[in-house]
């Protein structure tokens, strides 16, 4: 087995005003230092497990009530407010007793996504007293972590962390004398994009084809092993340690009104500094781009950003001014998504890029629904013949049909993730579109985007 | 995702390098088992223990072959056919054999955007090899190009076998990796 990693990454985690309290640091405290992981260090310099410690007094629906109170809403992709999800596990009755999962979604496969990892690498015992205090509030007896295979070394880093919360009897049997048993289980994922949507991740856990499943029943009702289970990402779990620690109407203090908290953002692509960013909620996106990782590369403006991880629609410059919560975003038409921001120069081919992110969608459809698994290769073959400039223009208007046929007919929602770039490419791009079929050449100067080789 | 059909490992001629005499195996070895048995325990339900064993098995046998998925199967009492859909279903379980290095190159968008793809072309030219074809006649490279990795904010990114994570890959970073991997600083492929 790997050692734990000890060699220092590269990425930013800070900018001028972080931690003050403007913009509070509850998420990434200590993070770029490899010697932060241990109990010792999280619980002597970051208030580490007092959440916990004020949760396990509490009675398990007043821990509830209190992620309720702070309105915090889930960060791995679709914001559903954590406390309202956890209120639909069951609960035993003297009649029937439940066995309830927690299941953490740390497989991070959104192109543009790079912030769980940072939680797993600096901070495993946040995400454990967290996963703690949720199994605590809706009584669970076991807790798996599923981590994307890749991330190896981040597995043994969380086995050792771990080790030590049993150690110090915050995991296993009648944890701090309430009587109450609960463990934490790592599971290794094997390459699969899918795997991330809850219900693929459900049957990858119990072995299976990461294909997800029917809706009803969700998860709540019938989850791992056909059990009650809840699905959170990294983020979402790690976030409840500070909630409790600080109480939750005082996280609902920081963000905005049913956007509450803060929340880590990941900018990539065309940027200076690029870097993982915790920022409250409605920090502007310029902000963020500029402010936070030092504005686009080379002194060029950007062309395009993707607010939320490559599912989300594109903006283009009309909306770089967006709030970055939840509601403000969609209401510009796209989505918060995961945090990843993706920053395109004026030199990006926006052909090259949509054909891109659309063949990693043909790619990593999982092929039960015929919607997605043919829609998305059509749009890939489609998008292809564009950019080996073949296209014709009816293509376009192809294009435009294809994807409400797609969007909301799936049992998942990666087909509707497949449409969000490749339908706001078409409308706001579409002159360069028009440019490659009808010149068989490309607007953008900047370097390929794709392995093969095409009409550049 | 590709479902290829796996080569039978009896068939192959005796190529790449070292792990050859592994992957004509037909059998895991009894601390494979061993350890199979004991993840199968810790889940309410032994065919959690599925995508593990898998693991377990491309380790020994140096890709999932089709030996590989049956001995699967057999250690934890599972149809073949269910072993071999969740083996077919996942990119990380390589359904042939690979380099003694095997490189896996991020293309995504963020990568792309800072020059992934001709990092990929020169790799491939350095080393000889396609990209998703078959490791060079000494069996010690292969390359692969991946989605993304998870390192975007460090783009491009560049993983070889299972530990070396690199990031901020340049030409001059990769021929860095190439000699580690010459001096034999990374752990080689299934080991
Ligand atoms: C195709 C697809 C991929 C997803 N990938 C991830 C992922 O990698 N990580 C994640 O946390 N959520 C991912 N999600 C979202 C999950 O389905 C789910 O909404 C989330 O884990 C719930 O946690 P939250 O409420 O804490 O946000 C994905 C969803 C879809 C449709
Ligand atoms: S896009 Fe390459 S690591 Fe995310």
């Amino acid at each position: 087995m790997a050692a734990i990693r000890t060699k220092p990454d590269r990425h930013l985690y800070t900018f001028p005003g972080f931690g003050s309290e403007k913009f509070p640091n509850l998420m990434l405290r200590g993070a770029g230092d490899l010697d932060n992981w241990p109990r010792r260090v999280y619980e002597q310099k970051h208030e580490g497990y007092l959440g916990m410690r004020k949760a396990l007094k509490m009675d398990p629906s007043a821990v509830i009530e209190e992620v309720k109170t702070s309105g915090i809403r889930g960060r791995g992709g679709a914001g559903f407010p954590a406390g309202l999800k956890w209120s639909f596990m069951p609960k035993d009755t003297p009649e029937r007793k439940f066995t309830r999962y927690l299941v953490c979604n740390a497989d991070e496969g959104e192109p543009g996504t790079f912030k769980d990892r940072v939680i797993m690498e600096y901070n495993p015992h946040q995400l454990i007293e967290g996963m703690v205090i949720a199994g605590w509030a809706m009584q669970c007896q076991l807790g798996f972590v599923y981590v994307r295979g890749e991330f190896l070394w981040l597995i043994e880093k969380m086995e050792a962390a771990l080790q030590e919360a049993r150690d110090a009897g915050y995991l296993g049997k009648d944890i701090l004398g309430t009587g109450w048993n609960f463990d934490i289980l790592m599971h290794r994922g094997a390459g699969a994009y899918i795997c991330g949507e809850e219900t693929a991740l459900l049957n990858s856990l119990e072995g299976r084809r990461g294909e997800p499943r029917v809706k009803p029943p969700f998860p709540a009702a019938k989850g791992a092993f056909g059990q009650p289970s809840t699905i959170n990402n990294v983020e979402t779990l790690a976030a409840v340690a500070p909630i409790l620690r600080m109480g939750g109407a005082a996280y609902a203090n920081l963000g905005r009104p049913k956007n509450t908290g803060t929340r880590i953002f990941g900018v990539s692509g065309h940027v200076n500094r690029p870097g993982v960013f915790e920022l409250p909620l409605g920090t502007p996106l310029d902000f963020i781009v500029n402010e936070c990782a030092g504005g686009v590369r080379g002194g060029k403006k950007a062309k395009a950003i993707i607010p939320g991880g490559s599912s989300c629609p594109m903006f283009d410059a009309k909306d770089f001014d967006c709030p970055m919560d939840f509601d403000s975003v969609r209401d510009r038409g796209s989505m918060a998504g995961s945090g990843g921001v993706i920053v395109m120069d004026e030199d990006t081919c926006i052909v090259q890029a949509t054909l891109r992110l659309i063949r990693f969608y043909a790619h990593e459809s999982c092929g039960q629904c015929t919607p997605c698994r043919e829609g998305c290769n059509w749009m890939q073959m489609i998008l292809q013949r564009i950019e080996d400039g073949q296209g014709r223009l009816e293509d376009l208007d192809l294009l435009a049909q294809l994807t409400p046929r797609i969007g909301l007919r799936t049992l998942c929602p990666l087909g509707d993730a497949a449409c969000g770039p490749m339908e706001s490419a078409l409308k706001k791009f579409r002159d360069e579109f028009e440019h490659h079929i009808t010149h068989g050449t490309c607007l953008a100067k900047g370097p390929g985007l794709l392995a093969r080789a095409s009409a550049h | 995702m590709s479902h290829p059909l796996p080569p039978d490992t009896g068939e192959l001629p005796l190529a790449p390098g070292q792990r050859l005499l592994e992957s004509s195996r037909k059998e895991l070895s009894p601390e494979a088992l061993a350890e199979i048995q004991a993840i199968a325990s810790r889940y309410p339900d032994r065919m959690a223990a599925t995508l593990p064993a898998l693991h377990i098995a491309q380790r020994e046998f140096g890709f999932v072959s089709l030996a590989a998925m049956k001995a699967v199967a057999k250690a934890l009492g599972l149809p073949e056919g269910h072993v071999f859909g969740v083996a077919t279903f996942y990119t990380m379980y390589q359904k042939k054999p690979v380099g003694q290095y095997h490189f896996q190159v991020c293309t995504n968008i963020s990568c792309a955007l800072n020059g992934a793809a001709p990092l990929l072309q020169k790799l491939c030219a350095r080393l000889g090899v396609e990209a998703g074809g078959p490791p060079s006649a000494d069996g010690k490279w292969s390359v692969e190009e991946v989605e993304c990795l998870a390192g975007c904010g460090t783009a491009p990114c560049v993983q070889v076998n299972h530990d070396v994570y690199d990031e901020f890959v340049d030409e001059k970073m990769l021929e860095e990796m190439i000699a580690a991997c010459q001096r034999g600083e990374y752990r080689p492929w299934a080991h």
